[in-house]
């Protein structure tokens, strides 16, 4: 931290008691009440009740009378085999992993391109990189809808050249969604590989040539042990937002290709008989358990590596 | 026979060759260059083909009729500027994005102040609470967001959503966007400035108004274009907090109709999104290169744009 730390000279002192306090209350306040109690939300309405009148889920405040029958069922239906939650979860599963491999494939080999880059070109590259960050996630899947239809140009090209016969891509083909995700994610992964690989000295990649490593052998050895920690945050950086991702399989694919974040928005959402609102933020809480255990497993990993560095 | 006999040798001559190549470190990386240039090509051209179709003459998504602005206003049905739905979205998105960046930025730029100068065990509780949205799926927080306004935040009987839902959404995760933003700029101005002007004797408040605030100000302006895009971008917050036909927004409609919608005006209403928000990073990117290259560091835009992620 910059600055000198509050001891009799800080000038902290010089302002009013609370001043601080009082800059930062507003924020503070706000996310109290619209991020923190939501998050609470989610569990009370997981471990609510149900309307006497309606049969609707109703939240529960009071942890001293949470009910566990939403958790209960969605945990069953993941374990019961032909469970409609469980075949959804597993398909996630799968997609996320498939499109995440795919990712690292497709974007390392560009972080890595960047990363060599000097000049002129790597600003050229470097924007060129950034912009799809600022496009509508939205917008960049319907570009592929336009793309991808029966008479679209995908097909146009692939009748024209004959590389392969023109398909129906958005018949629900797991593929295009994995394709689809990769497309929306890969810039987000390819920032912190570029990051590591930069940070990375030469000197170090010579010194593993000089001493007769082959050049692939001192990728391996070398470049790719010390990129590790960029590969990682970048992993888990796609993986957050697509395992809550259900607009790319609405936009490229059918009912098939339903994700975690197609039942939660339906349950949650839309379906509002009966217990489904709770069963829906069971979901949203297993989902966020999933995602939380992936961070925690990212920042102990950074600890360790900084620790292990400062060593 | 002897054509065989001739290409064999000719054959490991040139794998031999490449070999060689392969296997010099300091060789022109063409592969990778190539691999690197086409994922630009591959990542930006089906944008720009979405866009190019949107001044598309004809009703194809795929083959080119000419040049019009038919499908933005000619279009008496169907064009952005006539179809109820399309221009509903396109006033929503920015009357959303309008109110969320001047209600967030400043308890943004109070929370990052408060926040750098705090000390304690509070502060730091602060400091993570500040933190968490960052690291939290949209879809979580948007599904507690929906659950608080369907149960809790009920005002006199009647539900938040539409466009105030919305906005209190939207709001709730810019702030650390914009505390984010700033604290960069915070902790390179440092506290001289201040400390000079309480010599001059400046009270806290005016150091505060008068010093401290122009300094930041660049860094707020860039804080309120980033906003603004971030909400002009934002899909599953407004899906979630939404009530229906009256507060759909673009990214809304892309989602609900992008599949079926049949003529390019789905192409015209998200390139107005498009440069909506990239305008607004655009102005952003090049304020704070501006500011940094009066202060004789150098910056180049895209180095400023890849500060605002993460």
């Amino acid at each position: 931290m910059a600055g000198r730390a509050s001891d009799d000279g800080g000038i902290e002192v010089l302002y009013p008691r609370g001043f601080w306090q009082a800059l930062s209350a507003p924020g503070v306040l706000w996310l109290l009440a619209l991020f923190v109690v939501p998050l609470y939300a989610i569990v009370a309405t997981a471990a609510g009740r149900l309307d006497p009148i309606f049969g609707t889920s109703v939240p529960e405040w009071n942890p001293l009378y949470w009910q566990p029958d939403a958790f209960r069922f969605v945990l069953g239906d993941l374990a019961a085999p032909g469970g409609v939650f469980r075949e959804v979860f597993l398909r996630t599963l799968g997609y996320v992993l498939a499109a995440v491999a795919l990712s690292l494939a497709v974007g390392y080999p560009v972080a890595y391109y960047m990363a060599r880059l000097g000049g002129r070109a790597r600003s050229a590259f470097i924007l060129l990189m950034v912009l799809p960050f600022w496009v509508s996630y939205l917008m960049r899947i319907f570009a592929w809808v336009n793309l991808l239809q029966p008479d679209g140009l995908v097909n146009r090209v692939l009748a024209l050249t004959g590389i392969m016969e023109p398909q129906t891509w958005l018949d629900g083909r797991p593929m295009t969604v994995v394709l689809g995700l990769v497309y929306g994610w890969v810039p987000f992964l390819i920032l912190p590989v570029f990051a590591a690989l930069e940070r990375i000295d030469a000197h170090l990649v010579e010194s593993a040539l000089d001493l007769g490593a082959s050049p692939a052998r001192a990728f391996l050895r070398v470049t790719l042990p010390l990129s590790a920690q960029g590969i990682l945050a970048g992993t888990v950086i796609i993986m957050l937002p697509m395992f809550g991702d259900f607009y790319t399989a609405q936009l490229l694919g059918t009912q098939r290709n339903a994700m975690i974040g197609t039942l939660i928005n339906f349950y949650l959402t839309q379906a509002t008989v009966g217990p489904a609102q709770a069963r829906g933020a069971a979901l949203v809480i297993i989902l966020a358990a999933l995602v939380s255990a992936l961070t925690i497993y990212y920042l102990v990993a950074t600890a360790r590596a900084a620790r292990g560095a400062a060593r | 026979m002897s054509e065989v006999a001739v290409a064999v040798p000719r054959a490991a001559g040139s794998l031999r060759r490449l070999r060689a190549r392969l296997s010099n470190p300091w060789r022109r990386p063409r592969l990778l260059a190539l691999w690197g240039w086409l994922f630009v090509l591959w990542s930006l051209v089906p944008v720009a083909i979405a866009i190019l179709f949107s001044f598309n003459a004809g009703r194809s998504r795929s083959v080119w009729q000419g040049f019009s602005l038919r499908w933005y206003f000619e279009d008496p049905d169907l064009s952005v500027l006539h179809d109820p739905v399309l221009s509903h979205a396109v006033l929503q998105s920015l009357k959303l994005a309008a109110l969320t960046m001047l209600i967030a930025t400043p308890i943004g730029v109070g929370l990052s102040i408060g926040l750098a100068r705090w000390r304690g065990p509070a502060s730091a509780a602060a400091n993570l609470l500040m933190l968490l949205p960052l690291v939290t799926p949209e879809i979580v927080l948007a599904s507690g967001l929906f659950l608080v306004f369907a149960h809790l935040y009920v005002v006199g009987g009647t539900r938040l959503f539409g466009t105030p839902a919305q906005l209190l959404g939207h709001v709730t995760w810019s702030i650390p966007y914009v505390v984010v933003v700033l604290r960069g700029r915070l902790f390179g101005i440092g506290k001289e400035y201040e400390e000079a002007a309480m010599d001059l004797g400046a009270s806290p408040l005016q150091a505060m108004l008068r010093v401290v605030l122009p300094l930041l100000a660049p860094a707020i302006f860039a804080a309120f274009m980033i906003v603004f895009a971030l909400s002009i971008d934002d899909f599953v917050t407004s899906q979630f907090l939404s009530s229906g036909e009256g507060s759909i927004t673009i990214p809304m409609l892309i989602y609900g109709t992008g599949r079926t919608g049949e003529n390019p005006s789905m192409n015209a209403v998200a390139t107005v999104m498009l440069v909506l928000s990239l305008a607004a990073i655009g102005i952003a990117a090049s304020v704070l290169r501006l500011v940094a290259r009066r202060r004789g560091t150098p910056a180049s835009a895209a180095r400023e744009l890849l500060r605002f992620e993460i």
